[in-house]
C-alpha cells in the first residue's frame, strides 16, 4: 500500500465543450479516508472512474506510490489495479448467491478453495450476514445489500476502496448505521478510502480528509475540522456546514478571522473594499449589546430555535435561539466572530 | 489516443474488427453487390428491356393488387382482434391473443395448402361430411382474390401486433380526463382512442403491405396453377427457365419489389404526416371498457373468427394428411397413416429436407447467438459512434423480402469465391449465410435489449475484482443475458426451420428444406404427403411458441412478439 496521487488529471468527453474535471491534483494519504464532496455534476465520480479506471484521464497521470496507473502513455486495466469499489447500485450480481458474490474477486485470483471458504465467511462475519450467505440478493433488504457489497470489498485486501455515494439509496436510518458499519470498516481494514458524496454531513462524519469539487475543479482539501473553521471562497464556505455569507468593507491588515470588536465595527459600515464573511449560525447570539435586527422566519428543530435575522443593511445572517421569538419581532444581535473567505 | 481509450472501456482489441467484418459479410456485401448489379443492368438499358415487357406489368398489377386487399383483410381482422381484446372485457384474451399469432408463425405455404384441403372439389375435408362441390367446379382459391384472403390471414397477426402495441402506450389519464368531460365509453372510444391509435393502425397496415409483397408461399401455391404470378414467383419461374439474361432481370424485378415496399411506407408516413401523437403522460393499461350484454356476442365472433381461420384450415389438412390420395373420400375405413410412413421412412427427399432443415436452423440459431452476443455487447457498451449505422446494417437484410435477399446472395456467389476458386454456389453453405444474414436481426434484437437491462456497473464490479473480457462474459454477462439469449435462439430456429421464400431460390439437388419440400411435394401432386409434412411443420410450430410462451416471464419485455 502506498499513497495515491493524482497530478493535474482531466478528462474531456467526446462532444462536450466544457471539461468534466479540470486540472485536479490530489494526494491521498495512505490508509486516510477522503470524502469527495461536492454538488451533483461537478465531476466527482468521474474523478473515481478515472482512479479505477473505468475512465482514462484526458490529461495528467494517476499514480499509486511508485506505479504508475495512468499517464498519456500508459492505461492500467482496472482488472489489475487491485482496487475494490461499492457502487451506489451496489452491483451485486443476482445470479449468484451472496457467498459467490463476494467470493467472486478470489476465484478470479484462483486461491485454493479452503483458503476461499475461509475468507469469504471472515468477510461476511465483518459485515455481520454471515447467516445469510445462501441467500440471493434479491432477498435482502437495501442495507443487506450494502453490506454484502462492502463485503466484496473485504475480501481481497485492495489498496484502494472506492465508494460511490454509497448511502444515496438507503433511508434516513439506515444512513446512520452504515455510516458507523463505514467507519468501523476504515479502521479495522485500515484501507485507502475514497468516498464520493454530495451531502457534506455524511462527509465530515467520516472521513480524515475533504475535498471539496465544483465545475471540475478541486477547491480545497482539508480534514473536517479545518475546512469547516476556515473555508476558502465563497463556494466551499457555503457548501460545508451553515453559515450566511455577508459582503463587508475589508478592515485593513491580513486577518482572516474576525472578532466581535472588528465585526461591530464593520457591520457598521466603514471604508475598505467589500469582502465576503461567513458567519456560522452558533456565532450569532440574540442578546443585550448587539445590534438591531429584524426576524425573518423561525423554525423550531426540538433543542432549539433556527432564526433567520435581517440586519439593518439587509443582508441575512442564520442564529440559533434557545428561547421562542416572533417573526418580524426586532431582537439585538451580536456576532462573535466571522471568517473572511 | 483511441488506442487509449479503448484499452479504458476494457473491450479486447478484436471486438471492433469481428463486429464489422460480420456486418460486411451479412449485410453490406450482398445488399451492396444487388444494389450494384441492379445499377448497373438498369444503365446499361437491361430495365428497359424488362420494364417494356409486357408481360411483367400483369404480375406487378396483381402484386398491387393482391397486396392491397390482402393488406385491408389484415387491418380488418387484426385491427377488430387488437380492438377488442385490448379495450374491452373479453374473457380468455391470452389464449386468444396466441391462437390468433398462429397464422402468422405457420409457414405461408402450409397456411396456403391447408385452405386448399378446406376448400374446392377435392377437399378431403367436405367429400368427408358430404358437402364437396360436384368434380370439375373450380377451386375458389386459385384467384387474386383467394391470395389476397390468405395473404390478410397471414398477415393480420402483424396490423394486431402494431395496434396493440400502440393501444397499450396510450395514456390512461387522457382516456380518464374525456370520462370526467361527460364521454361515454363508445364517445371515447370514436373521439380519443381511434385517433391516437391510428399511427399503430398505419404503421401495422404498412408491415402487412411490404409483407404481402414479398410473400412467396401463398401466390406460388394458389397462383401458379392458375398462372397468376406476382413479382416473387415471377422472379422463381424466370430463375427455373435460366437463361443469360436471368441475372439482370431478376435484378431488375428484385428492385421493382423494393420499390413497392419502399411505396407502402411512403404512403404510410404521408397517412401520418401532421399527425404528432407523441403521447404526453403516463401511459399505463386502460382500463378496460364493459360490453356488457354484448359481451358473450363479442367473444363468439372472436372464437368463430379463431375457428375460421385456424381451426378449420388445420383440421382440413389432418384429414388430408389421413387420406390414402388426394380426393379419395376420408371415411373410418380409409383412414391411413400411409402418408406420414412415407416422409418419415421412405421418401429420401423428405428425409433429406428434414435434416437440412433442422441442421441449417441449428447452425444459424447458434451461429447467430455467438454473433449477436459480440454484437449486442459492443452495441450497447462500446460507446462506438457507429452503433446507429451497425444497426441500421444487422436490420435490413431482414426488412428486405426473403426474394430479394435471395437474390443478393445468389448475385454474389455465382463466380466462385475469389483467392481460393470454390464455389458454394448450390450447396447448402449459400443457404446457411442468407439464412444468418436474414435472421441476424432476429436474433440481435432479444439479446441487445436484455444487455440494455443489465446495469453497466455489474461488468464494472466484475473488472474490479479482476476478471477479464473473456471472464466477465461467461460469469456474469452471458448467465445475465441467457433467457434472451434463449428466446433468440428458439425464434431464428422457428421461423428459419419454416422459412421457404430463400431456399426456393437458393436450393439445389440434395440440398431442399423443409419448406421446398413441402412446396415440390404439392407441386408434383402428392398433395397427401404435402400434408402430411405440413401438419409435422405446424406440431413443431406450436411447441416451439408453447416453449417461448412458458419463458415469457423471464424475458426482457418485447422479446416474445405476441406477449405485451
Amino acid at each position: 500500500m502506498a499513497q495515491l496521487i493524482l497530478k493535474n488529471i482531466s478528462k474531456r468527453f467526446d462532444g462536450t465543450g466544457r471539461a468534466a474535471v479540470e486540472n485536479v491534483t490530489l494526494t491521498v494519504r495512505e490508509g486516510g479516508l477522503l470524502a469527495l464532496l461536492g454538488p451533483s455534476g461537478c465531476g466527482k465520480t468521474t474523478v473515481l472512474r478515472m482512479i479505477a479506471g473505468f475512465e482514462a484521464p484526458t490529461g495528467g497521470t494517476i499514480q499509486i506510490g511508485e506505479r504508475c496507473l495512468a499517464s498519456d502513455d500508459t492505461m492500467e486495466a482496472p482488472e489489475h489495479r487491485n482496487m475494490a469499489m461499492v457502487f451506489q447500485s451496489y452491483a451485486l450480481w443476482p445470479h449468484m448467491s451472496v457467498a459467490e458474490n463476494v467470493g467472486y474477486p478470489l476465484k478470479v485470483r484462483r486461491l485454493g478453495t479452503e483458503e476461499q471458504r475461509s475468507r469469504v465467511a471472515s468477510a461476511l462475519a465483518a459485515v455481520r450476514l454471515d447467516a445469510y450467505a445462501d441467500r440471493r440478493p434479491a432477498d435482502l433488504s437495501g442495507g443487506q445489500r450494502q453490506r454484502v457489497a462492502l463485503a466484496r470489498c473485504l475480501v481481497t485486501d485492495p489498496d484502494v476502496v472506492l465508494l460511490d455515494e454509497p448511502l444515496a439509496n438507503l433511508d434516513r436510518h439506515l444512513r446512520q448505521e452504515m455510516e458507523e458499519t463505514f467507519r468501523e470498516f476504515h479502521q479495522r481494514s485500515g484501507a485507502t478510502m475514497i468516498y464520493v458524496t454530495h451531502d457534506q454531513a455524511e462527509a465530515m462524519a467520516l472521513a480524515t480528509d475533504v475535498a471539496v469539487m465544483s465545475e471540475g475543479r478541486l477547491l480545497q482539501v482539508a480534514t473536517p475540522e479545518e475546512i469547516y473553521a476556515r473555508p476558502e471562497g465563497r463556494l466551499v464556505g457555503s457548501l460545508i456546514g451553515q453559515g450566511a455569507i455577508l459582503s463587508l468593507p475589508s478592515p485593513v491588515g491580513h486577518y482572516r478571522l474576525f472578532d466581535r470588536a472588528t465585526m461591530q465595527r464593520m457591520l457598521e459600515g466603514g471604508a475598505g473594499v467589500a469582502v465576503d464573511v461567513l458567519v456560522r449560525p452558533q456565532d450569532v447570539e440574540i442578546a443585550a449589546g448587539g445590534i438591531a435586527a429584524q426576524v425573518l422566519s423561525v423554525l423550531f428543530e426540538g433543542e432549539r430555535y433556527a432564526v433567520k435575522l435581517s440586519l439593518p443593511d439587509g443582508q441575512v445572517v442564520r442564529a440559533f435561539s434557545r428561547v421562542s421569538v416572533q417573526v418580524g419581532e426586532s431582537v439585538p444581535a451580536i456576532l462573535h466572530h466571522g471568517w473572511r473567505l | 489516443m483511441s488506442r487509449f481509450r479503448k484499452r479504458a472501456n476494457g473491450q479486447p482489441g478484436w471486438l471492433f474488427p469481428f463486429v464489422v467484418t460480420a456486418i460486411i459479410i451479412l449485410s453490406v456485401l450482398p445488399l451492396g453487390r444487388l444494389a450494384v448489379t441492379g445499377v448497373a443492368s438498369a444503365l446499361a438499358g437491361g430495365a428497359q428491356g424488362v420494364l417494356t415487357d409486357p408481360t411483367l406489368w400483369r404480375p406487378v398489377y396483381n402484386t398491387v393488387v393482391t397486396s392491397f386487399f390482402g393488406m385491408v383483410a389484415a387491418v380488418l381482422l387484426g385491427g377488430g382482434f387488437a380492438l377488442l381484446l385490448t379495450l374491452f372485457d373479453i374473457r380468455g384474451k391470452r389464449v386468444l391473443g396466441f391462437l390468433f399469432m398462429l397464422p402468422t408463425m405457420i409457414p405461408p405455404q402450409v397456411t396456403a395448402l391447408s385452405w386448399i384441403s378446406m376448400m374446392g372439389p377435392s377437399s378431403t375435408l367436405l367429400k368427408a361430411i358430404g358437402l364437396a362441390p360436384p368434380l370439375g367446379s373450380p377451386q375458389p382459391l386459385y384467384s387474386i382474390g383467394g391470395i389476397a384472403f390468405l395473404f390478410g390471414v397471414q398477415n393480420a397477426a402483424l396490423v394486431y401486433l402494431s395496434l396493440r402495441a400502440g393501444l397499450l402506450a396510450l395514456p390512461r389519464d387522457a382516456v380518464e380526463a374525456a370520462r370526467l368531460s361527460g364521454a361515454s365509453s363508445f364517445q371515447v372510444l370514436k373521439d380519443i382512442i381511434l385517433p391516437l391509435s391510428l399511427p399503430g393502425f398505419a404503421a401495422g397496415a404498412a408491415i402487412a403491405f411490404v409483407s404481402c409483397v414479398g410473400n412467396f408461399g401463398i401466390p406460388a401455391i394458389l397462383g401458379i396453377p392458375a398462372s397468376i404470378y406476382t413479382l416473387p414467383t415471377l422472379i422463381y419461374q424466370k430463375f427455373a427457365a435460366f437463361d443469360a439474361g436471368t441475372f439482370a432481370d431478376i435484378s431488375v424485378l428484385s428492385g421493382l419489389i423494393a420499390v413497392l415496399c419502399v411505396l407502402g411506407l411512403l404512403v404510410e408516413s404521408r397517412v401520418l404526416r401532421g399527425r404528432d401523437y407523441r403521447v404526453i403522460g403516463l401511459s399505463g393499461q386502460i382500463a378496460v371498457f364493459r360490453l356488457g350484454r354484448f359481451r358473450l356476442a363479442a367473444e363468439l365472433l372472436l372464437w368463430l373468427t379463431i375457428g375460421i381461420i385456424l381451426f378449420l384450415p388445420l383440421i382440413a389438412l389432418v384429414a388430408s394428411s389421413f387420406a390414402p390420395a388426394y380426393g379419395v373420400t376420408l371415411t373410418p375405413a380409409t383412414v391411413t397413416l400411409h402418408a406420414y410412413e412415407e416422409i418419415l421412412l421412405r421418401q429420401a427427399v423428405t428425409r433429406t429436407a428434414f435434416v437440412n432443415s433442422i441442421g441449417l436452423s441449428l447452425t444459424t440459431a447458434f451461429g447467430l447467438l455467438l454473433v449477436s452476443v459480440l454484437m449486442g455487447y459492443f452495441l450497447v457498451r462500446g460507446g462506438s459512434r457507429f452503433a446507429a449505422v451497425i444497426t441500421a446494417l444487422a436490420e435490413m437484410p431482414y426488412a428486405l423480402p426473403g426474394v430479394v435477399l435471395a437474390v443478393a446472395f445468389i448475385l454474389l456467389f455465382a463466380a466462385p469465391l475469389p483467392l481460393i476458386n470454390v464455389s458454394i454456389y448450390g450447396t447448402i453453405w449459400i443457404i446457411l449465410l442468407a439464412y444468418l444474414s436474414s435472421f441476424l436481426a432476429v436474433s440481435l434484437k432479444p439479446v441487445t435489449s436484455a444487455f440494455r437491462q443489465v446495469d453497466p456497473s455489474l461488468e464494472e464490479a466484475a473488472r474490479l475484482s479482476g476478471a477479464n473480457f473473456g471472464r466477465r462474459m461467461r460469469d456474469i454477462l452471458v448467465p445475465l443475458v441467457a433467457p434472451a439469449a434463449g428466446a433468440s435462439v428458439i425464434l431464428v430456429f422457428l421461423i428459419a426451420c419454416n422459412e421457404l421464400t430463400v431456399s426456393a431460390l437458393l436450393w439445389s439437388a440434395g440440398t431442399q428444406t423443409l419448406g421446398v419440400a413441402i412446396y415440390n411435394l404439392d407441386d408434383s401432386g402428392s398433395f397427401n404427403l404435402a400434408s402430411a409434412l405440413s401438419v409435422l411443420v405446424v406440431i413443431m410450430v406450436i411447441a416451439m411458441m408453447l416453449l417461448l410462451e412458458a419463458m415469457g416471464s423471464r424475458l426482457p419485455k418485447g422479446v416474445v412478439p405476441w406477449r405485451s
